[in-house]
């Protein structure tokens, strides 16, 4: 087990309810973590509905749901950017 | 090379002229400004959300892209957050180059990338309600001409 900063921003911090949590965790991938965190409660199983909405940074890197978390120390949950 | 990500408002004008007193060597300079739509009068604000570390990474590495590609002479991204109101500048893209196709070519593959790879989200709160603004696919599309 190890922990890591799960940080969540726009939609997904409102429907999770907080923009940053310490989250102690077995998962060997992006994927695996998601799953944890919808088996936890019904607000991270709304958030995490559609896989498709969402984009994933590791280490504030872009990254993808089926990456290794391999020692990542920080793991963003958002939706698509609308910047500019 | 220049980055701001800030809350304060900035003064487009102010800006373009410091980033075109700080050149040489430069026949062309493109400026491009984002404002607030107001919505035909419906948004009372816009509210930026944005990653800080991963906002200045992410956008540190889009302009060292196209210095590396492009042949410039400078270039500056200022990108505001927080709460703006309509009409307001959100964010302004400079780039310098001996000769214009460069300058321009280099700002747009800059606003297209700050569109879909920098990790801010716009949120518009009007009379009715507050709405997060979607992506669009043409955005996403638009990253595949570069």
């Amino acid at each position: 087990m190890t922990t890591i900063t799960v940080m969540y921003f726009a939609w997904v911090r409102e429907r999770i309810g907080l923009p940053r949590e310490q989250v102690e965790t077995g998962a060997t991938t992006v994927a695996d973590l998601i799953d944890e965190l919808k088996a936890r409660e019904e607000r991270y199983e709304m958030a995490f509905a559609d896989l498709a909405s969402l984009r994933v940074a590791l280490d504030q890197e872009l990254s993808s749901f089926d990456a290794p978390l391999a020692g990542a120390r920080e793991v963003a949950f958002f939706p698509p950017m609308t910047g500019g | 090379m220049r980055l701001s990500v800030q809350e304060a408002a900035f003064d487009l004008g102010a800006e373009a002229n410091a980033f075109a007193a700080g050149i040489s060597g430069a026949g062309a300079i493109v400026t491009f400004t984002g404002v607030v739509r107001d919505n035909g009068g419906q948004l009372s604000a816009m509210e930026i959300e944005h990653y800080p570390g991963m906002t200045e990474r992410a956008i540190s590495a889009i302009m060292d892209q196209a210095m590396a590609r492009w042949s410039l002479a400078d270039a500056l991204v200022i990108h505001r957050h927080g709460r703006l109101t309509a009409h307001e500048p959100i964010m302004m893209v400079a780039t310098a180059a001996r000769h214009r196709a460069d300058a321009f070519a280099a700002a747009e593959f800059l606003m297209d990338y700050l569109k879909s790879r920098a990790p801010f989200w716009k949120k518009e709160i009007g009379a009715d309600g507050a709405e997060w603004v979607a992506a669009r696919d043409e955005d996403e599309a638009a990253l595949s001409r570069w």
